[in-house]
C-alpha cells in the first residue's frame, strides 16, 4: 500500500510525463525516500500503481545503482571513489570507515545505522576527497574528520 | 536495385535491407548474435563487423556493424578486411571471458549458435585469466531450463518474450557486466510462446526441459518434417526421435504459416506420443493365431465380414486414414466424429472461404494488415500462433510514421523509440477477458447473439444488402460504429472469428462483416479457425455428424469403426453410449487409451503423427504432408495401414488395392475437385536426389552400430520407408531436400537453427522452391455470401465455451509439462451473472445445462457481461457439453472463502 | 576580463534569486526574443556565434538546433543535461548553484528557437543542493511569467521539469538520457535517427548541456560577435575550466577560450603542491587522452591538434608521485562500473581492462599484458562500441600507453607497484553485487 503522502508525490511526477509507465523511476525514488528502500513488495506496490508489470519495473529498478532493492542501514554513504578523489588519497578513508565502522562497501553495521557504498565522482573534484552522508555533501575530507561527522547521524 | 561491392565483387540487391540480412543472403557467412531474421536489428553484440569505405579511392575504411547499415547504391564494403576480422574475432573473445565453456554438458553444444560463430571467427585461445562472474539460475516452469552463465547477452530473449511476444515477465536486470536475464523472482514463465526462447537464445541459457528428461544431441535424433497436431494452424514442425522416443519439437520455418516461432502448446505437447497411456498392442476379444499383427487382426474380424460397416472419422486424423475409412464405410455410412454443432460451424466455415469472396489469409498476410477484428474468439487459447501474428500486425499502423521518419522497418530499437506505446486498431468481440484485450483498441463483451446482433449491423452499415439481425442498444450502436470507422479507415483489414465460439450466429455475422468490407477494399482478408489440426480437412468431406446415427433405422446393427478418435469429447456420454450401443462390432483404431477404445472390442494401436505420414488441411485451407519420423515398433500401424487391413479381412472392396500411402493420395485426389491439388504437397516416394534418398538421420549420427547392441550386435537392416522420398539412416543425398522435406537444418559451418537462412531464397523470404503446402481454398465467387442471422432470444443464462491453450486440447494435455499447466475444471461468471452476492470467486455452484448437473467453483471474469457465464472445453475431468447452453437450475453450494 | 557566464556570482555562493538576476539584466534576453525575434532569428544568432557545445563532443549548437524538423510532430522537448558524472568535471555544477536562473533563461530561449512545448532539466541525483535551487528558480520563473502559457504576453507556451536521476554515469550519454527520462534502463540509442528527429517520446528533441545553455542568453543580448570576439581563438566564448589534483589551488574559472594548460595550471591553480612534479593531464575529464605539454591551448581545435579532446575543460592533474597504472586502473574501474552492459566490447572488455590493470597495480603482471591492452584500446575505438562510452574510456588508456609505457613494464617486470604499500582493494574480484544493493541475482562469489 502507499500512503498519501507517497501517492501524492507520484502522481504529481506522473504528470510530468505523457504516461504512467514514465514515472517510474521517480515513483521508486519517491517510495524509497520514505521507506529507504524497494522491498519487493514495495515493488509489486508501485508496478501495480504504475500499471506495469513487476518485471518490467524490476528490470528499471536494478539498472540505477541508487535504487536500493536491499535493505540499508538509516544512514547511506556515498564515498566517491572515482580520479581526483583517488589522487588525493580517498582510499584512506575507505580504510578508517572500515576500520572505525567495521563495514566495506555494500555493506551494513550492525546496528542498521550506515550503509557504505561507492559512488562515481561527486562533481567537486577541487575540494577533493569527498563523500555524501544522505543528503549532505562533505568536501576535503580527512581521515580524522570522519569521526565527528558520522557522529552527525544517529 | 541497388549495387553494392563486397570485397571488390558487385552484386545487385534488394533495396531497404540492412548488409547483414544481405550479406546472408548472398551467401556470405557473416557471424551475428542479436540480430535475428524476425526481431531486426539492435547493434547490441558488435559481431557483424564489416569494413565500409566512403568511396572507391578509400583504402582505409572504418568498421561497421552490418546490422545497423541499410544497403546503398555504389556502397563498398569487405568481410574479408582484416581489421574486421581481427574484431569479429575479438568479439568472441569477449563474450567469452565469462562464458563457463561447458559445452560437453550443455544441452545447445551441437546446435549452438555460439560455437558455430565461435569455430567461424577463428577464435581458438583463451587470453582471458581472471575469474568469470557467476549466476544463480531460476525455476521457469515445467518447460524451460536456465543457465545464466552461458548467457553472452545478446538481449535476443528479452527482444522476442517482451518486444515480440508481449509477455510480462522476462527481463533484463542490473546493468553492465552483471546483466541477467530471466525473472524478477523464480517462477514459472506465463507467456505462451516462451518455448521459442530456446531457439532464440544463440546458446545454451534457455534450453527445452521436456528434451532434457530424455536427451539427445541433434546429431543424434532421427527427424523428419512433421505439422503440429494441437491445433488448426497447422504449424510446421521438426520431430525428432531417439531410440524409439520422440525427444524434440522445433520450429521447422515456413514463411506463410508459422515463421521463426511454435507456441508452447505445439512446441511441448508431444510427449502425448511417449506416455504410457499409449495404445501400443492392438487388443483383441478372441483367441487368435497368427503370424503378424495383421494376421490376428484378419482372423479376429473374420466374425465381422459381411455385416454392415459404418465408419467415424476424425478431425484429428489425416485426411487420408479418412478417406480410407470412408471408401471402407462406403457411400452413406461414413460420420464426422464431431458433435452436431461443431459438424455445421465447420461446414458453414469451409463454405464460408470457398463460397465467398474473402480470401482466407495465411499468418504471414495477417502480420501484413493493419486493422484487425477479432469476433467470439480467444485466438491465443484456439489457434495460438495466430495472436502472435495479430500482436505483429498492430506494429503496422504506426510504423507508418517511424518509416516516414526514415527509420527503416528493420532498425527495431529505433522503431519502437518512435513508434512508443502506439498500436494499431484491433477489436475483440467476445464474451469474456481474452489474452490479447491488453493490445486492443476497444473490446466488446458480449452474448453470441448480441455478438451476431453488432456484426451484422456493421455490414449492413457497410453494405445495404447485409441483413441486420435485430436492433441495437445504444452500446451495441456504440461499437458498430467504431468497427465501421476503424474498417473504413483500414489498409488491409482483416476479420477473424472461426468455430471455438460454438455459435453459428456469430460466425456468421463476422462472415458478413468480412464480405461486406470487402465491398469497400479488395484488401480485405478473413481467417477462421477450427478445433482441431484437420477439422477443415474432415469438413471437406462427405458425411453426417455422427450422432445422427441415433435416428437411423435402429435395426440396421453391424460394425462400427471408429478412426482416432474419442467421442466422449464429443457427444454428452448417454449419446454415445446409445450409439456404440446400436453396433455388434465396436473397432477403435487410435494411438492412446480413451473412454471410447476402452469400450471397443477390437482396438488397434495407431501411429501418432511421429509414426506415420499424412495430409493436414490447416484452417487457412492449406493442405500440409507430415512425414513418419521413425517406424513404429509392435504393433503400431499408421491409421490408413490398419484400414486397409481391415478393409481386407472384411471382405471391403475399395477401388484399390491400394497398397502405399502414394496411392492413396491418388485416389484422395481423384475422389473431389477440392483435394485434387494433395497429389502435389509433397514427392512421392519413389523421388530421389541423383538417386538417392533424403537422409532422417544427419551424417553425425552416432552409435548405429552399437544402439541395439545389447540385444544382437549384428547390426539390423534399417527400415526401408514405402511410403516416403526419405531414408531411415543416414545415408542419402547431402544437397538440400524440397523445401516440404527437409528433416533438419544443417549447413556446414552452421549446425544451430541459424542454418535455416541457407535454406531460404533469402533470409526471412520463402523456402528456396515455395513455403512448404498448398491451399485447397480460394474464394469462387463474385457477389457477397451474406448469411441471414436470426435473432434469438436470449436464455436468462447463457454457457459460452471457454479454450485453454494448456488443457482444452484432447493429445497436449497428456504431455507431463502441459498437463502442469492446466487448470482445474471450472465455472467462469460476470460479477453480475449470478447476482453480486452470490459469485463470488471460489464460491461452489451447482448447475444445470440440458438436463445434466454439474458442480463447480466459480471463477469470477470481470469482463463478463451479464448473464453470461462461460465452461472451460475439454479439461480432462470435464464432460462433453454442447455450448452455448442455457443454464437453468443454479444453486450455491458454498461460499467462497 | 568578460565572464558573461559567472560574473554576477555570489561570492558566498548562494544562487542568485529572481530579483537579484533581474537586477543584473537577467531575463531581459528573452524579453529581446520574444518581442520580435522568430525563432529563425534566434537560430541564426546562435550558428553565427559559433558557440560549440560544453557537454564534451563540441557540436555547433545553431547547426544541431536547425536539424529538428520544423514539420515535425509535436510535442517537441528541450533537453538540459545536468548530469555531470565525468570523473573529475564540476563544472555544472556551478552554475546549477549559483546561477540557476541563467540556465532557465537560456533553457526558454532554446526550446523557444526549436518550437519545443515541454523542457526537461535532466539533472543527476547526487546534487542535491542544486536540485532544490534549480526548483525554486523554475517555480519563481513560473510565478514570473517566464514559463507556462503565453509567456510574457508572446503567445509562446513551455513547461519546465525538473528530473533527478537515480545514478548512473551512462545517463549523461544523450540518449541514454532520453531513455532514463522515458523510466526505461538508461541504454543509449543507434544514431540515426538522431533525437533531433525522434527523441524523447519519439519526438524531435534536442538536449544540450548546462554550461551551452548558459551561454545562450549573453549571445541574444550581445550578438554573435561579440560572443565570438570573447575567445583568443577560433572557437568562441568564454569556457569554465577547472583543475583538480596535487595543485595548490584546485577550482573553476570561467575564462577566456584557448587559454593554455600552462596557465591553468600554473597561475588559476597555483602550479604544483609542493614536492610534486607534473606528468600530464586529462584536459577534460576522464574521457580524455592525456596531455604531457602544458603548452596547448584549451580549446577544442588545438588540443585535438595535441593528440587529445578538450572535452568538458575540467583538468586532472596527474603528478611524479602518482602511480600512471593506478591513476588508469582507477579511470577502467570507473568504466567497467558504469557500462550500461548492452553492447559486448564494452561490457566485456573495459571489466577486462580493468583486472589486468589491477593484477598490475597487485605486483601480478604478465607478459603480453601490454599486448592485451593494446588491443583493447584499438577494438574499443570509434564506432566499434555501439556509444561514444567505450571510445571515452580508451583515451587515457591509450595515451597512458604511450607516455608512461616504462611505468606499465616496471608494473610487469618488478612484480610490484612502485607507488603502492597495499594491494589494491577492488570489490569488482570478490562478486559483482556487493557495491550496488541491486539484485540476488548473482551468485557470491566468483569462480
Ligand atoms: C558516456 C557519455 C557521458 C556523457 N555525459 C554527459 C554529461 O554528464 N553532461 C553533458 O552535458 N553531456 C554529457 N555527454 C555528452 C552528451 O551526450 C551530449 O553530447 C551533450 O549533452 C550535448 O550537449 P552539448 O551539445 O550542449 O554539448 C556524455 C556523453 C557520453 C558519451
Ligand atoms: S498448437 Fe497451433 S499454433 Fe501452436 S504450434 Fe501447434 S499448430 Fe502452431
Ligand atoms: S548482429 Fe550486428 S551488432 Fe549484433
Amino acid at each position: 500500500m502507499l500512503t498519501r503522502e507517497e501517492i501524492l508525490e507520484i502522481d504529481r511526477a506522473i504528470s510530468a510525463v505523457p504516461y504512467r509507465k514514465a514515472a517510474c523511476i521517480e515513483a521508486l525514488k519517491v517510495v524509497q525516500t520514505h521507506r529507504g528502500w524497494i522491498s519487493d513488495e514495495s515493488l509489486r506496490t508501485v508496478a501495480g500503481y504504475l500499471e506495469m508489470s513487476v518485471d518490467d519495473l524490476d528490470s528499471v529498478a536494478t539498472f540505477y545503482n541508487l535504487i536500493f532493492r536491499k535493505p540499508v542501514g538509516r544512514h547511506v554513504i556515498l564515498l566517491c571513489d572515482s580520479i581526483s578523489c583517488w589522487v588525493m588519497g580517498y582510499e584512506q578513508l575507505r580504510e578508517r570507515l572500515r576500520d572505525h565502522l567495521g563495514i566495506d562497501y555494500g555493506e551494513t553495521t550492525a546496528d542498521g545505522r550506515y550503509t557504505l557504498l561507492p559512488n562515481p565522482c561527486l562533481g567537486t573534484c577541487d575540494c577533493a576527497p569527498a563523500l555524501m552522508i544522505d543528503n549532505d555533501l562533505y568536501r576535503k575530507v580527512t581521515p580524522e574528520m570522519l569521526e565527528s561527522i558520522l557522529s552527525k547521524y544517529l | 536495385m541497388p549495387r553494392i561491392h563486397i570485397d571488390h565483387r558487385e552484386y545487385d540487391v534488394r533495396p531497404g535491407r540492412n548488409l547483414l540480412e544481405t550479406c546472408l543472403s548472398l551467401g556470405f557467412d557473416l557471424p551475428y548474435f542479436c540480430w535475428h531474421p524476425a526481431l531486426g536489428s539492435v547493434g547490441a553484440c558488435r559481431q557483424c563487423a564489416v569494413k565500409a569505405f566512403a568511396n572507391a579511392e578509400d583504402t582505409n575504411g572504418k568498421l561497421v556493424m552490418a546490422c545497423m547499415e541499410s544497403v546503398a547504391d555504389g556502397q563498398r564494403i569487405s568481410i574479408r578486411d582484416p581489421q574486421a576480422v581481427e574484431f569479429r574475432e575479438n568479439v568472441i573473445g569477449w563474450l567469452m571471458t565469462n562464458h563457463p565453456h561447458d559445452c560437453a554438458v550443455c544441452d545447445e553444444g551441437g546446435s549452438c549458435h555460439l560455437q558455430d560463430m565461435t569455430v567461424m571467427t577463428g577464435h581458438a585461445y583463451r587470453k582471458f585469466r581472471f575469474n568469470k562472474r557467476t549466476y544463480r539460475n531460476q525455476y521457469l516452469g515445467p518447460f524451460l531450463n536456465h543457465e545464466m552463465n552461458r548467457c553472452i547477452q545478446c538481449y535476443r530473449c528479452v527482444r522476442f518474450y517482451k518486444d515480440y511476444a508481449g509477455g510480462h515477465d522476462l527481463d533484463a536486470f542490473a546493468s553492465a557486466n552483471r546483466v541477467y536475464f530471466g525473472r524478477s523472482d523464480d517462477g514459472v514463465l506465463e507467456n505462451e510462446f516462451s518455448g521459442n526462447l530456446a531457439e532464440v537464445c544463440p546458446t545454451g541459457v534457455f534450453t527445452d526441459k521436456t528434451l532434457k528428461q530424455h536427451y539427445t544431441r541433434k546429431w543424434d535424433l532421427t527427424s523428419a518434417p512433421s505439422v503440429c497436431v494441437h491445433c488448426s494452424v497447422g504449424c510446421n514442425t521438426l520431430a525428432g526421435e531417439r531410440y524409439g522416443s520422440l525427444r524434440l519439437i522445433s520450429n521447422r520455418y515456413n514463411g506463410s504459416v508459422n515463421g521463426y516461432f511454435l507456441c508452447d502448446r505445439g512446441r511441448f505437447g508431444y510427449e502425448f506420443v511417449n506416455v504410457s497411456s499409449r495404445i501400443r498392442e492392438p487388443r483383441i476379444p478372441v483367441n487368435t493365431q497368427g503370424e503378424s499383427w495383421e494376421e490376428h487382426v484378419h482372423k479376429a474380424t473374420e466374425v465381422f465380414r459381411g455385416t454392415r460397416i459404418v465408419g467415424i472419422g476424425s478431425p484429428r486424423a489425416s485426411l487420408e486414414a479418412n478417406f480410407v475409412l470412408s471408401r471402407i464405410a462406403g457411400r452413406g455410412n461414413f460420420y464426422h466424429g464431431v458433435s452436431s454443432s461443431e459438424f455445421e460451424l465447420s461446414k458453414t466455415a469451409s463454405q464460408i472461404l470457398a463460397k465467398g469472396t474473402v480470401p482466407s489469409l495465411s499468418l504471414k498476410d495477417v502480420e501484413k494488415c493493419d486493422v484487425v477484428v477479432i469476433w467470439g474468439e480467444d485466438v491465443t487459447n484456439t489457434a495460438p500462433m495466430l495472436a502472435l501474428a495479430v500482436r505483429q500486425a498492430l506494429r503496422n499502423r504506426p510504423m507508418e510514421k517511424s518509416i516516414a521518419a526514415n527509420i527503416p522497418p528493420w532498425n527495431d530499437a529505433a522503431t519502437r523509440e518512435r513508434v512508443q506505446q502506439e498500436r494499431g486498431p484491433l477489436v475483440i468481440g467476445s464474451y469474456g477477458t481474452t489474452r490479447l484485450d491488453e493490445v486492443a483498441s476497444m473490446t466488446f463483451r458480449a452474448s453470441p447473439g448480441a455478438l451476431s446482433r453488432v456484426g451484422c449491423a456493421v455490414a449492413n452499415q457497410l453494405d445495404d444488402a447485409a441483413p441486420l439481425a435485430g436492433t441495437l442498444d445504444e452500446e451495441e450502436q456504440a461499437v458498430a460504429n467504431e468497427i465501421v470507422r476503424v474498417l473504413r479507415s483500414a489498409r488491409r483489414p482483416v476479420i477473424i472469428s472461426g468455430v471455438s465460439s460454438g455459435s453459428m450466429e456469430v460466425l456468421q455475422s463476422a462472415a458478413n462483416m468480412a464480405e461486406a468490407v470487402r465491398r469497400h477494399n479488395a484488401d480485405t482478408g478473413l481467417v477462421l479457425t477450427f478445433p482441431a489440426c484437420n477439422s477443415l480437412g474432415l469438413a471437406l468431406m462427405e458425411g453426417r455428424p455422427f450422432a445422427e446415427l441415433l435416428h437411423e433405422e435402429q435395426d440396421r446393427r453391424g460394425t462400427l469403426i471408429i478412426l482416432e478418435n474419442d467421442l466422449y469429447r464429443h457427444a454428452d456420454p448417454r449419446t454415445v453410449q446409445k450409439i456404440v450401443a446400436l453396433f455388434d462390432h465396436v473397432i477403435v483404431i487410435d494411438h492412446t487409451w480413451h473412454e471410447t477404445a476402452r469400450n471397443a472390442q477390437l482396438v488397434l494401436p495407431a501411429g501418432t503423427f511421429a509414426e506415420s505420414e499424412g495430409t493436414f488441411v490447416n484452417n487457412e485451407g492449406r493442405a500440409q504432408r507430415y512425414f513418419q519420423v521413425y517406424e513404429p515398433v509392435n504393433g503400431i500401424r499408421e491409421s490408413w495401414r490398419w484400414l486397409l487391413t481391415l478393409g481386407n479381412a472384411l471382405g471391403v472392396s475399395q477401388k484399390g488395392p491400394w497398397n502405399s500411402h502414394d496411392e492413396i493420395v491418388r485416389a484422395l485426389a481423384a475422389s473431389a475437385d477440392v483435394f485434387e491439388p494433395v497429389m502435389r504437397v509433397a514427392p512421392s516416394a519413389n523421388y530421389r536426389i541423383y538417386g538417392q534418398r533424403i537422409p532422417r538421420q544427419p551424417h553425425r549420427y552416432s552409435g548405429r552400430t552399437a544402439m541395439s547392441a545389447n540385444r544382437s550386435v549384428s547390426e539390423g537392416k534399417p527400415p526401408e520407408d514405402r511410403d516416403a522420398p526419405l531414408s531411415y539412416t543416414m545415408e542419402g543425398t547431402r544437397l538440400p531436400p524440397p523445401s516440404v522435406a527437409i528433416p533438419f537444418f544443417w549447413w556446414p559451418g552452421w549446425n544451430s537453427v541459424q542454418s535455416v537462412a541457407k535454406y531460404q531464397d533469402e533470409v526471412g523470404g520463402p523456402l528456396r522452391g515455395g513455403d512448404p503446402g498448398i491451399r485447397l481454398l480460394e474464394p469462387t465467387s463474385k457477389a457477397p455470401l451474406y448469411f441471414s442471422v436470426s435473432a434469438q432470444k436470449p436464455p436468462e443464462v447463457i454457457v459460452v465455451p471457454l479454450h485453454h491453450i494448456f488443457g482444452s486440447e484432447e493429445l497436449s494435455v497428456l504431455a507431463p509439462a502441459i498437463a502442469e499447466r492446466c487448470p482445474k475444471p471450472y465455472l467462469a461468471a460476470g460479477p453480475m451473472t449470478f447476482g453480486m452476492h452470490t459469485a463470488d470467486h471460489g464460491a461452489v455452484m451447482r448447475l444445470e445445462i440440458h438436463g445434466r448437473m454439474l458442480t463447480l467453483p466459480v471463477v469470477v471474469d470481470p469482463a463478463m457481461p451479464k448473464g453470461v457465464a462461460g465452461l472451460p472445453v475439454g479439461l480432462p475431468g470435464m464432460e462433453y457439453f454442447e455450448l452455448p447452453a442455457s443454464a437453468s437450475v443454479i444453486m450455491q453450494l458454498q461460499n467462497a472463502e | 576580463m568578460e565572464k558573461p557566464l559567472t560574473q554576477h556570482i555570489r561570492a558566498d555562493g548562494k544562487p542568485l534569486s529572481l530579483n537579484e538576476y533581474e537586477r543584473v539584466g537577467g531575463y531581459s534576453a528573452l524579453r529581446k526574443v520574444l518581442s520580435g525575434m522568430t525563432p529563425g532569428d534566434v537560430l541564426n544568432v546562435v550558428k553565427d556565434s559559433n558557440l560549440r557545445g560544453r557537454g564534451g563532443a563540441g557540436f555547433p549548437t545553431g547547426l544541431k538546433w536547425s536539424f529538428v524538423p520544423q514539420d515535425g510532430p509535436r510535442p517537441r522537448y528541450l533537453i538540459c543535461n545536468a548530469d555531470e558524472m565525468e570523473p573529475g568535471t564540476f563544472k555544472d555544477r556551478l552554475l546549477l548553484e549559483c546561477t540557476p536562473h541563467q540556465l532557465i533563461e537560456g533553457m526558454i530561449i532554446a526550446a523557444f528557437a526549436i518550437g519545443a512545448d515541454v523542457s526537461y532539466v535532466f539533472l543527476r541525483w547526487a546534487y542535491r543542493e542544486a536540485a532544490r535551487i534549480i526548483n525554486v528558480a523554475i517555480h519563481e520563473a513560473q510565478e514570473a511569467g517566464y514559463l507556462g502559457r503565453n509567456i510574457l504576453g508572446s503567445g509562446y507556451d513551455l513547461a519546465m521539469h525538473l528530473h533527478t536521476g537515480a545514478g548512473r554515469y551512462i545517463c549523461g550519454e544523450e540518449t541514454a538520457l532520453l531513455n532514463s527520462l522515458e523510466g526505461k534502463r538508461a541504454i543509449p540509442r543507434a544514431k540515426p535517427p538522431f533525437p533531433q528527429v525522434s527523441g524523447l517520446f519519439g519526438k524531435p528533441t534536442i538536449v544540450n548541456n548546462v554550461e551551452t545553455l548558459c551561454c545562450i542568453p549573453p549571445i541574444i543580448t550581445h550578438g554573435a560577435e561579440w560572443f565570438r570576439k570573447l575567445s583568443l581563438t577560433s572557437d568562441a566564448g568564454t569556457k569554465i575550466y577547472g583543475v583538480s589534483g596535487k595543485v595548490k589551488k584546485p577550482g573553476a574559472w570561467e575564462l577566456p577560450m584557448g587559454v593554455s594548460l600552462r596557465e591553468l595550471i600554473e597561475e588559476y591553480a597555483g602550479g604544483m603542491l609542493d614536492g610534486h612534479k607534473f606528468r600530464g593531464a586529462l584536459p577534460g575529464g576522464a574521457s580524455t587522452d592525456f596531455l604531457v605539454e602544458l603548452d596547448v591551448k584549451m580549446d577544442y581545435s588545438s588540443v585535438a591538434a595535441a593528440g587529445s579532446r578538450l572535452g568538458t575543460g575540467t583538468v586532472v592533474v596527474l603528478d611524479d608521485r602518482t602511480c600512471p597504472v593506478g591513476f588508469v586502473r582507477n579511470l577502467e574501474q570507473f568504466f567497467a562500473q558504469e557500462s550500461c552492459g548492452f553492447c559486448t566490447p564494452c561490457r566485456e572488455g573495459i571489466p577486462w581492462i580493468r583486472n589486468i590493470l589491477t593484477a598490475m597495480e597487485n605486483g601480478e603482471g604478465m607478459p603480453g599484458d601490454i599486448d592485451l591492452l593494446e588491443r583493447h584500446a584499438r577494438g574499443l575505438g570509434p564506432g566499434h562500441t555501439f556509444c561514444a562510452f567505450a571510445p571515452g574510456a580508451m583515451e587515457p588508456l591509450q595515451s597512458a600507453l604511450r607516455f608512461f609505457r616504462d611505468d606499465f613494464i616496471r608494473h610487469i617486470e618488478e612484480h610490484t607497484c612502485p607507488w603502492r604499500e597495499h594491494p589494491v582493494n577492488d570489490h569488482n574480484s570478490r562478486g559483482f553485487v556487493v557495491p550496488h544493493l541491486q539484485t540476488n541475482y548473482h551468485a557470491a562469489d566468483t569462480h
